[in-house]
């Protein structure tokens, strides 16, 4: 049975999310991968704004395929979180609270999960057709000359993820493949 | 001499590259179930429940299973009696991966250089071709998306021979283990034994696009295969990496006789969305 946690994130919610519980978000995410990432390490380099406020926002790690006429969006999965681990401190930092995407993340990125209350999500991997089944709406709001990594804001409602770094040092990767693991 | 048109390429490529992004094959389908039966993590069940569900949304709508739609890679088969008029082949071939990629509403991954720039093409070209001239009057083609994320766990070791067959389940082993949740297992793992460096990556790669369940003909590689599988699955990564039993859906490996010095191994990972169609005109 799925959590079922509404948006944005606050200080009470971050502390009730514990690693390998299954969570069900509604309301509004932010979508950017490599190419917006950088972008908005460079805004923050020069004092610029970035392009959304960011205090409390989850960014899902995503590059969707195509809008067919009549969709809201294409395939919409999420994609390998670590490229991400260079810039995702600066954007703790300014007050980011959440991270979808799928794989582990680096050492320094879980620390700072713990030390900023943060948490980070992961959605399946190659479940992109699943998934935009709750996204109701979709919006490009910066940098749309990157295509498919433009930054995006999305209303999603029951959006499927699974807690894999809470704020009190857990990490699913570790532990589940720690049940299982059998070598020698 | 038989004459294909160029054309008739073209539109075959295209074809198959919106058939594999929407339609999951069913070798893969199978072999999904029955690790939904015989995963022990009631995580990774219902991964893989999600994973099947996944297939059959994306089948009915027309709609790519997965968001990455990949590089498009092609095998060509090109039987030496076969003359192809109006047009020279890798043009048509790219052309038929533009009409795909457009047409079909597939991501386009391609960026025009690999450390400057770095510029989305816009139509997924240049496709990765290989050519291989065989016997016969037909050409068989081969299309297969290869995603970034599995991809970039690949791993080549030019091992000493007297490394042997433990070093070569080590080495293979070690890259799945490292490749963690970040290739989304299960996984098809590919290994190539033996060549040069390249040709063993390229066998690394061509064993991916074995139909799953099937073993190699010699019985040696096909008891290989067996260890490598139960090795992979005792290493507790599971479904997407939330712990489970069920890492890789299968191991395929070929090999190829390699120089007296050499013993080169090459992993390439496939994800659960392992798509690849081919055809034969």
């Amino acid at each position: 049975m799925a959590k079922i946690v509404d948006l944005p994130l606050n200080e009470e919610k971050i502390q009730d999310l514990h690693s390998g519980e299954n969570v069900w978000l509604t309301g509004e995410i932010y979508v950017a991968r490599d190419a917006a990432h950088k972008r908005m390490i460079e805004a923050l380099d020069k004092g610029q704004p970035l392009p959304f406020n960011i205090q409390d926002q989850i960014i899902y790690y995503m590059g969707p395929s195509p809008t067919r006429p009549g969709m809201v969006i294409g395939s919409a999965g999420p994609t390998t979180s670590s490229r991400m681990d260079v810039y995702s401190l600066r954007l703790i930092q300014a007050g980011l609270k959440g991270m979808i995407g799928k794989g582990k993340r680096s050492k320094a990125i879980r620390e700072a999960m713990q030390q900023y209350h943060a948490v980070y999500f992961a959605a399946i991997g190659g479940a992109g057709a699943l998934i935009a089944r709750s996204i109701r709406k979709s919006e490009i709001i910066a940098y749309e000359e990157l295509g498919a990594e433009a930054v995006r804001k999305l209303w999603v409602a029951n959006f499927p993820v699974t807690v894999v770094n809470d704020i009190y040092g857990k990490d699913l990767y570790a532990d589940g493949q720690a049940r299982y693991r059998k070598v020698l | 001499m038989r004459e294909i048109e160029a054309s008739q390429i073209t539109l075959t490529v295209a074809r198959l590259f919106k058939d594999t992004n929407y339609n999951l094959t069913n070798d893969v389908l199978e072999a999904l179930k029955q690790a939904a039966q015989n995963e022990e993590s009631n995580a990774g069940q219902e991964i893989l429940n999600q994973i099947i569900m996944n297939a059959n949304i994306a089948g009915e709508g027309q709609f790519p299973l997965c968001q990455d739609c990949g590089l498009a890679v092609i095998f060509l088969e090109l039987g030496q009696e076969v003359h192809i008029r109006g047009g020279d082949l890798k043009t048509a071939v790219n052309e038929g991966v533009r009409q795909a990629y457009g047409d079909g509403y597939l991501r386009k991954s391609v960026v025009d250089h690999p450390f400057t720039g770095r510029l989305n093409t816009q139509d997924n070209t240049p496709a990765i071709v290989y050519i291989d001239v065989v016997p016969g009057d037909k050409i068989k083609i081969t299309a297969m998306p290869k995603g970034g994320g599995a991809e970039n766990m690949s791993r080549l070791g030019m091992l000493t021979p007297g490394a042997g067959i433990a070093g070569i389940t080590e080495f293979v082993v070690k890259a799945v283990d490292e490749a963690g949740p970040n290739a989304c297992p299960p996984l098809i793992v590919g290994v190539g034994i033996g060549g040069t460096a390249e040709k063993a990556l390229l066998l690394a790669k061509k064993a991916l696009i074995r139909k799953v369940g099937d073993s190699n003909p010699d019985g040696e590689v096909a008891q290989l295969e067996k260890n490598l599988l139960e090795k992979i699955n005792r290493l507790g990564i599971g479904p997407m990496g939330y712990g489970g039993r069920i890492t890789a859906l299968a191991v395929h490996v070929e090999v190829f006789p390699s120089h007296i010095a050499s013993l080169p191994v090459a992993v390439n990972l496939n994800c659960h969305s392992s798509r690849h169609k081919e055809a034969i005109i």
